[in-house]
């Protein structure tokens, strides 16, 4: 069954057309990553979702129904947003409880669901505690706690790791992960970090200028981008562009080729000399200078390069892309 | 801020002028005070004497008292600020939630619109304000006053508000939506309390001129029974004899509620003027 489905869905502000004909179907405990450079309309898109904002044109359905004229609250979405969003003049209790209360829940249900929430983010010791009482994890803990206790049919999560430092948010990711695990719930999530992306998604859709580019699962836009943008924007470090013509002669267009996919060797086609090293102990980063291009090689394990140093380089049997002047993957 | 803090010379100067400013921003107070409690004579001879055993007098307070309903007048000056004071405070924020939430055709224009009230002063429609009044019968009453004040506080309030509550997160109100609260809880309840500051400091900048205003009491409603505090004083001031004794008195005692609100808002008016800069 599908928990979401955006039909045609188009969003203007003014004369600015910020999304443009949007088709998504998420179906039911899927995990769903939205991600694309600031700007692109993600954020956007997860508000028309929530039904913060109306659609200029086009369909939401939320399990199976129209909810383009519905209010936010009778959509039974929740959402964690970026900056928390507590409410301060209520406790972390008061807080989780305000939804239920206000769709006016039993006392004795919406204790069991705040014990229930409090329970899996381990929140039990903060529950009388104010927001400004808490420290930024705990803080976006309770956004979540404000979430499930709803047992909404879908979570929408706006950039919920942004603010939180590495550390925290590699926690919190996993969090979130096993949250996805235990609830079994269709979850929405927006971001800028392919990272999160990668990690957190059962499916990814990557979006640009208010346009879908490729929607699938992490791996297949991973092995499988449909155009150079995708191909770009996955992966970390990015993938290598470089004009075609250096292994065919006479091509106009843009091999892409992943920085694992490159190897020494000293009779490969690709001249490079060494500009930087990063020796991250697993892995080592070369970047270096081909023809006037920068060019990223990941090595496994540890190797003496220096920089400065000239070698060759080949590309993987099967690993190279090619795509037009426009972007477009060539097959 | 902390070189500053720890350097002595810059703390001493820094001390120094506001020690300064104080002293000349008091100083009239502190005349009005003295002198209020001084003979006739002795203010006239000795203006800048502290009161002493000789030249000690209530005489002032006495006339005060004794002379027109003082504390009717003081009722009135009351009730006509607090009444402005709250009109101006719940119509701006709601004028200025609906500008900074809400987008509608005309959103521009109307924020223009209602700013266009600081420029231009009200007292030049006071022609226009008393004929309004006179047809609808609110000539001399108090409610001639609380409106025309709310009318004079709005625009600032508004422009005030309303930059303030661009700054209230989106995030805050959009979580407020999703739960279900009505637009009006929203604005009560998450968006008023996070804006109290800067409600405080608009509180502070148009109480002090309503509660200081001779224009509008004298010429909208004069009536004995609706005197505001600075109108009554006036009957001890005349073309040829003025009893500064009584005037001196009516200043001093008219300082003291507005020094009591003052106190009240200044902890929200100090944060009000300095959050920008702080957080």
């Amino acid at each position: 069954m599908t928990a979401l489905t955006l039909t045609n869905v188009n969003k203007s502000f003014g004369t600015v057309h910020v999304l443009k004909d949007i088709n998504i179907e998420v179906n039911e405990g899927e995990f769903v990553v939205f991600v694309g450079p600031s700007g692109c309309g993600k954020s956007t898109l997860l508000r028309t979702i929530a039904g913060l904002e109306d659609v200029t044109s086009g369909e939401v359905r939320i399990a199976g129904e129209v909810v383009n004229q519905t209010p936010p609250s009778k959509r039974g979405i929740a959402m964690v947003f970026q900056s928390y969003a507590l409410y301060p003049h209520l406790n972390v209790r008061g807080n989780m409880s305000l939804a239920l209360k206000q769709a006016k829940e039993s006392k004795a249900t919406i204790e069991a669901r705040v014990a229930e929430a409090s329970r899996m983010l381990s929140l039990g010791d903060y529950l009388d505690r104010f927001p400004s009482e808490l420290s930024g994890g705990q803080r976006q803990r309770v956004a979540i706690g404000r979430a499930i206790v709803r047992h909404p049919k879908l979570f929408l999560f706006d950039e919920p790791l942004s603010n939180l430092d590495a550390a925290l948010r590699m926690n919190t990711r996993l969090e979130i992960a096993n949250l996805h695990e235990q609830l079994g719930a269709t979850m929405v999530y927006v971001t800028h970090d392919q990272t999160e992306a990668m990690t957190l998604a059962d499916k990814i859709v990557v979006l640009r200028d208010g346009c879908v580019e490729q929607i699938g699962s992490p791996m297949e836009l991973y092995n499988n981008p449909a155009n150079q943008f995708v191909a770009g924007f996955l992966g970390s470090p990015a993938m290598n562009f470089l004009p075609a013509n250096l292994l065919e002669d006479g091509s106009p267009n843009t091999l892409g080729v992943r920085p694992e996919d490159l190897m020494l060797d000293p009779a490969g086609p690709l001249e490079i000399t060494t500009k930087h090293v990063e020796h991250l102990g697993g892995d080592t980063n070369v970047i270096a200078d081909c023809h006037g291009h920068q060019i990223t090689l990941r090595l496994f394990g540890q190797h003496a390069i220096h920089s400065g140093a000239a070698l060759r380089l080949g590309v993987a049997e099967g690993k190279s892309f090619f795509f037009d002047a426009k972007g477009n993957r060539l097959r | 801020m902390n070189t500053a803090r720890s350097n002595p010379i810059n703390a001493i100067a820094m001390h120094g002028a506001l020690i300064l400013y104080t002293l000349i921003a008091l100083f009239p107070v502190f005349v009005i005070l003295i002198n209020s409690f001084k003979t006739r004579k002795k203010i006239f001879r000795e203006p800048l004497a502290l009161p002493d055993a000789e030249s000690f007098s209530l005489v002032g307070y006495q006339t005060v008292l004794k002379q027109g309903d003082f504390f009717l007048y003081f009722q009135n000056s009351f009730i006509v600020t607090v009444g402005s004071l709250t009109l101006i405070l719940l119509f701006g924020a709601m004028a200025a939630f609906a500008l900074s939430e809400y987008r509608f055709r005309g959103n521009m224009i109307m924020g223009l619109y209602l700013a266009l009230g600081i420029m231009i002063p009200i007292r030049i429609g006071t022609v226009a304000i008393l004929e309004m009044m006179v047809s609808t019968g609110l000539v001399n009453t108090l409610w001639a006053l609380i409106l025309v004040y709310t009318a004079q506080g709005l625009p600032l309030a508004v422009f005030i508000l309303s930059e303030f509550m661009r700054q209230v997160s989106d995030d805050l109100k959009n979580a407020g939506r999703i739960d279900g609260l009505s637009e009006y809880t929203i604005f009560f309840k998450l968006v008023l309390p996070l804006v109290r500051p800067a409600m405080a400091t608009v509180a502070v900048f148009n109480m002090i001129p309503i509660w200081n205003d001779l224009w509008f009491p004298l010429i909208l409603a004069p009536a004995e029974e609706t005197k505001t505090l600075t109108l009554g004083s006036q009957v001890f001031i005349g073309q040829f004899v003025t009893d500064w004794n009584a005037v001196l008195s009516a200043l001093s005692m008219a300082i003291l509620p507005v020094l009591v609100l003052y106190v009240i808002f200044s902890r929200q008016l100090i944060r009000g003027i300095t959050s920008g800069a702080v957080k």
